[in-house]
């Protein structure tokens, strides 16, 4: 992305039809940590890497739960990705005071996606700068949704998003048309391969990562470290190197600039990890 | 200063414009529904009197609406209150659709909507002044719920508005079972409609019975049931009470 005349605003067009703030705003989703979503017919798992500004801190909250049957990952400007969550527990929670009934995701996930218009067609807005995965369940199954800063969203069987993404993509779409039967289990364990993929030789540990799962029957809520770390531990993949060896990053020009920072994402903004 | 000036209220409902701003008493007004839980769905019954005070003046008002794909709605009290919820549950529903997912409001969820509306007019001092039955079914679950002008609301096997709590309901709660079949789901409606129509002053021998099921709604055509006035105790009222009527 190169500096030119048509980004100042993001209400003016470029000859070739681009509205540039709304591309450099899904730019902050690529420069965030990892967030991977992946669906069965009857469950969500989320999964995220997190990693702390230092050891001195704590590291940035990057799933929410949002409702007992909708959870959020996001990547990207955890800021504006806190306060969109904020707007989706509002909305759920009103929802279900009036009808005493769960909001389906995908009306949820609509809602948002205008909230997000809205802020590419104003002089005096800016595009929220955080891409969210939105797992949840509706009347006609398990649904798992990407929201992007454009106001466009996709329904996906599996996804990953923020830096260094591409591997854990690579790895989902290998595995994917085996999801929809997959049990509750293997889908955490297909995550947290996924997860070790955007981590670049680095060693899974559950104290960089969280995972979160929702399903038929099981509110959404985010597995302890305890849990994780076990189920690390029994699926022997600790360390282990899969294939991560190719950097076939879309992007490749952002990846190769954060990746000289080592795997600890030095290279990224501040207020994104 | 003008020390003539009329006082303010502080709060406009208190001073004398306030009352053409809130409901005081009914006017056009329908008496009992009953309705009750069967084998494949609800059943719902209720007259077609719409009453002025005590003139029967309006003979042919339909009380039970279909709401959406799952949902019944029969109403007792006020009849314009009646149309304006309809016209409410029209925008709803129609919101509903315009979603185009595949997703549905319920009977549940009109229920409690309903009984959100209903609460929430009385606490402004301007309810409207009905007792609502809504019924339905949907993915197989049956559901029959009832709001109050007050906003009073829960969920029953069997349910009805007005005397019919008073008259209808002791019989279903003798009479009523799981799984009745549709013949005697009409039977045991018939037979409290009958009671209502015998005792209540402002029924009417004109009724309809609704049902509906996971197909969807049916209304009956209005038809009257048979009465017998030929009791013994009425031919001679006054035999073992002398001056009683």
């Amino acid at each position: 992305m190169f500096r030119n005349q048509y980004d100042t605003d993001v209400t003016t067009w470029s000859p070739a039809g681009r509205l540039f703030q709304v591309e450099y705003a899904m730019e902050a989703v690529k420069q965030g940590s990892a967030a991977i979503g992946l669906r069965s017919k009857t469950h969500i798992v989320l999964g995220c890497v997190n990693k702390a500004n230092s050891e001195l801190s704590s590291h940035q909250k990057k799933i929410f739960k949002v409702d007992d049957h909708i959870g959020v990952a996001i990547a990207g400007l955890t800021a504006d990705g806190r306060v969109l969550s904020r707007y989706m527990r509002n909305e759920c929670i009103n929802y279900s005071f009036t009808y005493e009934s769960p909001l389906p995701v995908g009306r949820l996930v609509v809602q948002l996606a205008d909230k997000a218009q809205v802020c590419t067609q104003r002089s005096w807005k800016r595009p929220y700068g955080v891409g969210l995965l939105v797992a949840g369940l509706d009347e006609s199954g398990a649904h798992l949704y990407y929201n992007c800063p454009s106001g466009n969203y996709f329904e996906y069987q599996a996804f990953a998003i923020g830096s260094r993404s591409q591997a854990a993509k690579t790895y989902l779409e290998r595995r994917f048309e085996n999801f929809a039967d997959s049990s509750r289990d293997d889908l955490v364990k297909d995550a947290l391969m996924a997860i070790r993929e955007t981590l670049q030789g680095e060693t899974l540990k559950s104290s960089i990562c969280t995972v979160a799962v929702v399903g038929v029957g099981e509110s959404f809520h985010i597995l302890d470290q305890e849990t994780v770390q076990q189920m690390i531990n029994a699926f022997d993949i600790v360390g282990e190197q899969e294939g991560p060896a190719a950097e076939p990053d879309a992007a490749a020009g952002q990846e190769a600039a954060v990746d000289q920072g080592g795997s600890t994402g030095e290279g990224a903004a501040p207020m994104d990890i | 200063m003008n020390f003539m000036a009329s006082k303010q209220p502080e709060n406009f409902l208190l001073g004398p414009e306030s009352d053409s701003q809130r409901t005081l008493y009914p006017y056009v007004t329908g008496t009992s529904v009953v309705a009750l839980k069967y084998k494949d769905g609800i059943l719902m019954a209720a007259d077609m009197g719409g009453s002025y005070g005590s003139t029967l003046r309006y003979k042919n008002v339909e009380r039970m609406k279909p709401i959406g794909k799952h949902s019944l709605l029969g109403a007792s009290g006020e009849i314009s209150d009646f149309q304006e919820i309809l016209r409410y549950l029209d925008d709803l529903i129609l919101y509903d659709n315009m979603w185009d997912d595949g997703n549905s409001l319920g009977p549940k969820e009109v229920h409690n909507y309903l009984t959100r509306l209903m609460y929430n007019r009385r606490n402004k001092f301007n309810p409207l002044w009905n007792s609502l039955v809504l019924g339905g079914v949907k993915k197989g679950e049956k559901y029959l719920g009832t709001v109050s002008m007050i906003g009073v609301n829960f969920e029953d096997n069997h349910v009805a508005t007005g005397f019919g709590n008073h008259l209808a309901r002791p019989i279903l709660r003798q009479e009523w079972h799981e799984n009745l079949s549709f013949e005697d789901g009409v039977k045991l409606l018939e037979k409290c409609m009958r009671v209502l129509l015998y005792r209540d002053r402002s029924a009417i021998n004109k009724l309809q019975i609704a049902k509906i099921t996971e197909e969807g709604v049916t209304i009956s055509q209005p038809y009257s049931l048979k009465t017998y006035w030929e009791f013994s105790a009425f031919a001679n009222p006054a035999q073992g009470a002398v001056g009683t009527w």
